[in-house]
């Protein structure tokens, strides 16, 4: 692509931190003895098992179904039993757990018939949307939505562009750098099926310029191929590019509306992680058992990348990367911008698990903030031209309504205007805090009607049952009075009757 | 002086018309006021506010018959929202009614229960199947938590059970109340 880049307001230039986890290839840490699986790693519904406590598995082979349309399959990523199907800790902000399937691993990593399709033009579109979905991808950049629905534009929409998200701007992430580094051909052969089952004109590559080797590594392996209307595109960096719609409005210079998704402009948008997944299962017939994972930060001895099965608990990771974590170190899952603290190392690395952070100097701090002194310097960084400022007084004073006025679902929750706050407030903290309350407001109202309608209903049964109920008794008074009337009429005949036949 | 008082009062006979015919072909049905505060209002259908239901309470608030707090499931952010609706102070709620609790579920003992129906019929959201002689159940997703199933029952099997929180249903910390906390402790 030649034509100009255009650019998002706001942003971050930030310390990159990359070169950390950069300098060894990608790893395979040992196979753990035990595997815990949520069974939602997902947007969406939650999977349903479809084995039992003490069944042997397959690696690859099918532990739950999907349950519902928004919903992927789960597989096994290595050979073994399944030991429980119970609720575990997951990685999630809240700390809680949720239903896990527990495979105690035999240490064959014995594999179940893998099917590859060796043409998938032989194939039509649904067919491969279908083997993508049975084969559990989601998007790996880090959101987890299931990635067949977004390969599936529907009759109402025509998608003009696909872009290849290899942009990966949040500091001391690598994980995709070194895919595109080491297996830029693979991730091409992805990109072919996507651009199969989506009937796309036109797709681009976006890397940003902070990554070198992995631009001119993916440069190498497109040059060998013969792809029509693909290309590269370098990124400035500038945190956050890889958002989405940050990369949308960079590459084409148009804005995703509010409410609205990037197919509303004919785009579509994939993770390169994603890519590469969509490729293997195609070609090769596995599904998504294994991501990979950056594990790094201050206290990490052996910063690096690895490809880790899915399940595996993070402390045995950490232990592999000689890690050597202090009780108050910063222990986050994601990046220093968008990730989140983890309560401790007992969980399992999940399909959306692209970083594991430890020991990190600019993550927030947790001092207790300043009043704020309306700098407005929140509403210079803010990539989504939003106004934090009058966000964060409405959600601070609960009023849920006004900042809806003031568009707070079309926060990314980037972070970028934490780290600007002079007074250091939270804000992102604050919209999230807004969002979940104004989305379980709504869930609250639509329940509070169908109670509504429930009990009005039933007034009016009852209301109806009374009036039955009269309707009878009167009913039961009328022929009660009417067969007396007619005793009392036979009584009376009988009555008149009886002195004629005395007279007789 | 005659033609002036002839055009006002003309004038006067039309207008009055006009505001006869809107008043007719405008009528609002119900009272708008009433489904306003009634939208409001949490339906659990309790009767802690010493009405039969949610909008009879309704009803009685917009003729200002009774005070905006005193509705316990509501709580203070009924009460809030009551206020800035019809534009009167906030009050703390009336402890006569309750006290403001976590969100409950009726939770039905099924080896205790009897069958008798009782709680069947105390209920404001039909949220409880079951025949005579047959064992009830609550229908989870329909229930208000409002309390009226546990007194009727005659075996006292009928549970009220806070319902837990789970990733999917977990809300964000209020950051503001965190930020006291941490200005307290030090």
């Amino acid at each position: 692509m030649t034509s100009k880049l255009s650019s998002f307001p706001g942003g971050l230039k930030l310390a990159g931190h990359k070169k950390l986890s950069t300098q060894t290839a990608i790893q395979k840490p040992p196979l753990s003895k035990k595997l815990i699986l949520p069974l939602q790693q997902h947007i969406g519904a939650a999977s349903s098992p479809i084995v039992e406590v003490g069944d042997k598995v397959l690696k690859g082979q099918k532990i739950a179904r999907a349950d519902g349309h928004v919903s992927v399959y789960l597989h096994a990523p290595s050979s073994g039993t399944v030991s429980a199907i119970d609720d575990h800790a997951i990685p999630h902000p809240s700390g809680l757990s949720a239903l896990c399937i527990t495979i105690e691993t035999d240490g064959e990593d014995r594999w179940i018939e893998r099917k590859p399709i060796p043409d998938f033009t032989a194939v039509s579109e649904h067919e491969i949307r279908q083997l993508i979905r049975e084969a559990g991808i989601v998007g790996l950049g880090g959101a987890g939505f299931p990635s067949y629905i977004k390969l599936n534009p529907g009759i109402h929409h025509h998608v003009e562009t696909l872009i290849i998200n290899g942009v990966e701007c949040e500091p001391y992430i690598t994980c995709d750098d070194m895919l595109m580094r080491e297996r830029s051909s693979e991730i091409l052969d992805g990109l072919e099926i996507m651009q199969y089952a989506l009937g796309v004109k036109r797709c681009v590559i976006a890397i940003e310029d902070n990554k070198p080797e992995a631009l001119s590594a993916m440069e190498l392996a497109l040059a060998s191929r013969t792809f029509k209307n693909t290309s590269i595109v370098v990124i400035p960096t500038r945190y956050p590019a890889g958002s989405e719609k940050q990369l949308i409005q960079v590459i084409t210079g148009k804005e995703v509306p509010t409410k609205g998704l990037a197919i509303d402009l004919g785009i579509i948008c994939h993770n390169v992680g994603t890519t590469y997944a969509i490729g293997r299962t195609i070609n090769h017939g596995e599904p998504l058992i294994s991501r990979i994972v950056t594990v790094t930060g201050k206290h990490v001895n052996k910063a690096g990348n690895f490809e880790t099965l899915l399940g595996t608990p993070m402390h045995e990771l950490l232990a592999f990367c000689e890690t050597e974590r202090k009780a108050d170190d910063p222990f986050i899952l994601g990046g220093p911008m968008m990730g989140y603290n983890l309560s401790g190392d007992h969980l399992p690395v999940t399909k959306t698990a692209n970083c594991i952070l430890v020991g990190v100097d600019d993550a927030a701090p947790a001092t207790t903030p300043m009043p704020c002194i309306r700098c407005g310097d929140c509403a210079t960084a803010c990539p989504a031209g939003l106004l934090p400022q009058q966000l964060y007084w409405h959600a601070r004073a609960k009023d849920l309504e006004k900042t809806q006025e003031y568009n707070l679902f079309d926060c990314i929750e980037c972070g970028c205007c934490s780290y600007v706050c002079p007074s250091k407030i939270p804000l992102v903290h604050y919209f999230r805090f807004a969002k979940t309350e104004t989305m379980n407001q709504q869930l609250e109202t639509e329940k509070s009607d169908i109670a509504r309608v429930r009990h009005e209903n039933r007034l009016a049964r009852q209301e109806a049952e009374k009036q039955e109920k009269e309707e009878r008794q009167r009913q039961r008074k009328l022929a009660l009075a009417a067969s007396k009337a007619a005793k009392e009429k036979k009584a009376a005949a009988a009555a008149s009757s009886e002195p004629e036949s005395e007279e007789q | 002086m005659l033609t002036a008082i002839l055009a006002i009062t003309l004038l006067a006979l039309i207008f009055g018309l006009l505001l006869g015919y809107a008043s007719i072909k405008f009528k609002v049905d119900g009272d708008p006021i009433a489904d306003q505060i009634d939208k409001i209002l949490p339906q659990t259908q309790c009767g802690q506010c010493s009405f039969p239901g949610c909008r009879p309470y309704a009803e009685a608030i917009a003729a200002g018959e009774v005070d905006i707090n005193r509705c316990p499931p509501g709580g203070e952010a009924t009460i809030q929202a009551l206020a800035d609706l019809l534009e009167v102070e906030v009050k703390p709620l009336d402890n006569e009614c309750g006290i403001e609790k976590p969100k409950t579920l009726a939770v039905i003992d099924e080896d205790r229960c009897i069958g008798c129906t009782l709680c069947i019929q105390a209920c404001p959201v039909d949220a409880i199947l079951g025949a005579a002689k047959q064992m009830h159940t609550v229908i989870s997703d329909e229930c208000t938590g409002c309390e009226l199933c546990v007194a009727p029952c005659p075996v006292d099997c009928i549970d009220m059970v806070e319902t837990e929180v789970n990733p999917n249903t977990w809300r964000w910390p209020d950051p503001a109340r965190i930020e006291l906390q941490v200005g307290e402790n030090k």
